[in-house]
């Protein structure tokens, strides 16, 4: 048994808080929703292997150490995952300075905040592992199966890509506490999180706009140009992609890099950990001062006054701002697209329509959680003398009006290139908009708007209807703009999913 | 207080509420305009739950509320516009200004821009808000919240004002500048119904005090009428009450 306070009774209280999270959050503490679940994971599991052996079974017999087209494409893939794994870890680093759950308690403790330190970030560096490879393992397994045993090097090349991701975050994190202190770092680091996870798809699909005409991300990877700069076969530039295809001596190289750089990041940042920590602690009783009150009260409708303070509340919160700029920057290739196909007058156009339908779709569940469920004082509009249809029916135009806001200026950009697909592309936004809403209603929860990055977990069927629903929409509105009457499929799964999610919705039931 | 001239603010009847047990019992209760009126009880007793009722935060299973002759289960909106509800913990939003919050709830209860602007301007007079008032709410510590959710609560001058708890947390000065707005608001003929589980409060404010326990009102009246009912010569409240809710434990 481990010393109490030592760095492996640490790591067991950690395993254990993190355990029982996952338990937590896979069943929500009941025992059918537990076998529910696991049924579940096993049917994805079996659903990804399928998808797996459909991408890559051609690849598993094919020798690809030497072929520089493939070492590019595996390159780029691992520079998206590192990526998105980065985005990943900086919100877990962040969030271990600023959480304030158990922190206070460990500061004050005699217990070494260096170790606690030490254990937080071994855990999320975990914890990004863990997560790469249940993403990575259908792959993996089914090039394992095919190919021979020298897959399983991709296995080590995910601890390298989880440990270097960590690494990452750690230090640019500690760079943001010393360049613009404790309370801007937080707000930072989640944007910068989130465009470190959109910037390198974002990226590849512009360059793939620009060269080829299309939202294709590999296109830019394989196109003549990357091919002509990419390094001589030799270079050390191919290790990581050299370890994925089993090439043991690079596995080995690129391993020790990365699990060398998690603790030496550990180690030089695992001082001032307590410090910073107690910096963040301060942060939340800041002032901020607004804009004199001289214009005095004025009057408005009651659905006026609901829809002013969601946009306010709205406004006023760049964190939740930049919990949504995710979507918005998925837009920005959609913009490109829009903005070539004007220029050169082509019909490349009917792929924005479902990229902006999906975008939107999207975006209206995360601000339809803000406005119904994310409510900061239920008690005092449920208590106000206004029905509670009103007051919901206030709070779903505050979400279309926003959605509006955004969507507006690209729709009609549209518009003055092709009437129709504009008209539908509005049409499809109104749908996709309305039905997330819609779901947000059928699942609604009492939460406060800081809770806006637990809502995914709160309601997995609320989830999954937004995002099935938002695709439905999305293929509707794409089919439809190609003038095909196969629209009327996926506009029926959106109707079916909608109806689905409304008989068994808890607020119904 | 001769409750036989005063107008019936608050009238319970038959109110039952039962979650995995009952959380309150066939409660009949009887507030008067004008009355500052106490409910006091342990833990579990079901005071939240018979005010969370009562302002339609909660439906009855059964029963009947009516605030100032309106009947709340079946006209509610034109009951709520008449009360108002302050919780302990404070219902305000961090990223508005306690002007803008004021102005907000003003607007849900349809008030006149002019008379809720001058009435916000006093509130955050009393209750000492005004170096803050254009401070977002965000940086506030526990009794300012309480302070801007109590300006709320009085910024739309309800004839009913119901409070569950709340001193809870708050400073020895705070909490004497919410008990001083509430003493006004009695004074000027407002209702207040509060629960709190600082007996001294209850005992100096309070025109009569309910006991609950099991979700039934086991003794209700003046302080002296209580020590009549538990037979005994307690002096004070705390007496007093342990004395009746060990009768009742003792009877369950």
């Amino acid at each position: 048994m481990s010393q109490p306070a030592s760095l492996t009774w640490l790591a067991g209280h950690e395993f254990r808080l993190g355990w029982r999270d996952w338990v937590s959050l896979m069943t929500a503490g009941g025992r059918t929703r537990a076998r529910n679940a696991l049924i579940a994971l096993i049917v994805i599991a079996i659903i990804l292997h399928f998808f797996a052996y459909w991408t890559v079974a051609a690849y598993a017999d094919a020798d690809l150490v030497s072929d520089i087209p493939a070492l590019v494409g595996i390159t780029g893939l691992l520079v998206l995952s590192s990526s998105l794994l980065l985005s990943q870890a900086m919100e877990s680093v962040t969030r271990a300075f600023y959480s304030r759950s158990d922190l206070d308690l460990i500061l004050t403790s005699p217990a070494s905040a260096r170790k606690v330190f030490a254990v937080r970030m071994a855990r999320i560096a975990v914890a990004a592992v863990v997560l790469s490879m249940l993403v990575a393992a259908p792959f993996i397994n089914v090039l394992v199966l095919l190919g021979g045993f020298r897959w399983f090097a991709a296995y080590g090349m995910v601890v390298a890509m989880g440990a270097v991701a960590t690494a990452a975050a750690l230090a640019l994190t500690i760079a943001l506490f010393r360049l613009v202190g404790a309370r801007r770092t937080r707000l930072i680091a989640q944007v910068v999180a989130a465009i470190i996870g959109a910037i390198f798809v974002i990226g590849l699909q512009i360059v793939a706009i620009f060269s080829a005409g299309s939202l294709s991300r590999f296109a830019a990877l394989q196109s003549d140009w990357m091919l002509r700069h990419a390094p001589q076969i030799s270079s050390a530039f191919w290790w990581p992609a050299r370890a994925v295809l089993g090439d043991y001596v690079a596995l080995a190289a690129v391993t020790a890099f990365g699990l060398g750089a998690l603790a030496l990041s550990i180690a030089l940042f695992s001082r001032r950990f307590g410090e910073h920590a107690v910096a963040a602690s301060g942060v939340s009783s800041a002032t901020v001062r607004q804009r004199r009150w001289t214009s005095g009260f004025r009057w408005r409708s009651v659905g006026h006054v609901l829809r002013q303070k969601e946009w306010t509340l709205l406004r006023r919160d760049p964190w939740l701002i930049s919990q949504t700029l995710m979507q918005i920057l998925y837009l920005v290739p959609s913009a490109m697209m829009l903005w070539v196909t004007f220029r050169t007058g082509n019909d490349a156009f009917i792929v924005v329509v479902p990229v902006m339908v999906m975008a939107a779709g999207q975006l209206a569940g995360g601000l339809a959680w803000l406005t119904i469920s994310g409510e900061d004082a239920p008690d005092l509009v449920a208590t106000a003398p206004i029905a509670g249809r009103r007051i919901l029916l206030a709070k779903v135009e505050a979400v279309i009006g926003m959605i509006s806001f955004i969507f507006a200026p690209l729709v009609v950009v549209l518009g003055l290139d092709a009437m129709a697909p504009a008209v539908i592309c509005a049409l499809g936004i109104l749908l996709a908009t309305s039905a997330a809403t819609a779901i947000q209603l059928c699942f609604r929860v009492q939460a406060r708007r800081s809770q806006f990055r637990r809502r995914q977990t709160s309601s997995r069927v609320a989830t999954f209807a937004e995002a099935f629903s938002s695709i439905s929409w999305a293929a509707a509105s794409a089919l439809a703009a190609a003038g095909s009457w196969g629209a009327i499929g996926p506009a029926v799964i959106a109707a079916g999913i909608l109806a689905g999610v409304w008989i068994f919705s808890p607020s119904r039931t | 207080m001769d409750h036989l001239n005063l107008p019936v603010a608050l009238a319970l009847r038959g109110v039952s509420k039962r979650f995995e047990r009952p959380a309150v019992d066939a409660l009949d209760l009887t507030v008067y305009g004008g009355e500052f009126y106490a409910l006091v009880g342990p833990n579990g007793a079901g005071k939240t739950t018979t005010l969370r009722m009562v302002v339609g935060l909660l439906r009855p299973d059964a029963g009947s509320i009516c605030i100032d002759g309106i009947d709340a289960l079946h006209d509610p909106v034109a009951a709520k516009q008449l009360t108002a509800w302050l919780s302990d913990e404070p219902m305000i939003y961090d990223k508005l200004t306690p002007y803008e919050y004021l102005e907000f709830v003003a607007g849900l209860w349809r008030i006149e821009p002019a008379i809720a602007e001058e009435r916000a301007r006093d509130l955050v007079g009393w209750l000492g808000l005004e170096p803050h008032a254009h401070e977002r709410c965000e940086g506030f510590s526990r009794g300012m919240r309480q302070k801007v959710a109590l300006a709320g609560a009085l910024v739309h001058d309800p004839k009913l004002i119901i409070l569950d708890e709340p001193l809870t947390g708050l400073d020895a000065g705070t909490a004497r500048q919410v008990k001083d707005v509430l003493r006004a608001r009695v004074r000027a003929g407002g209702t207040v119904i509060m629960t709190t589980h600082i007996l001294e409060v209850a005992e100096r404010m309070a025109d009569r005090i309910g006991v609950i326990a099991g979700g039934r009102l086991i003794a209700e009246g003046t302080l002296d009428d209580l020590r009549r009912q538990t037979g005994t010569t307690a002096t004070s409240l705390e007496d007093a009450f342990l004395t009746l809710v060990a009768e009742q434990v003792a009877a369950a």
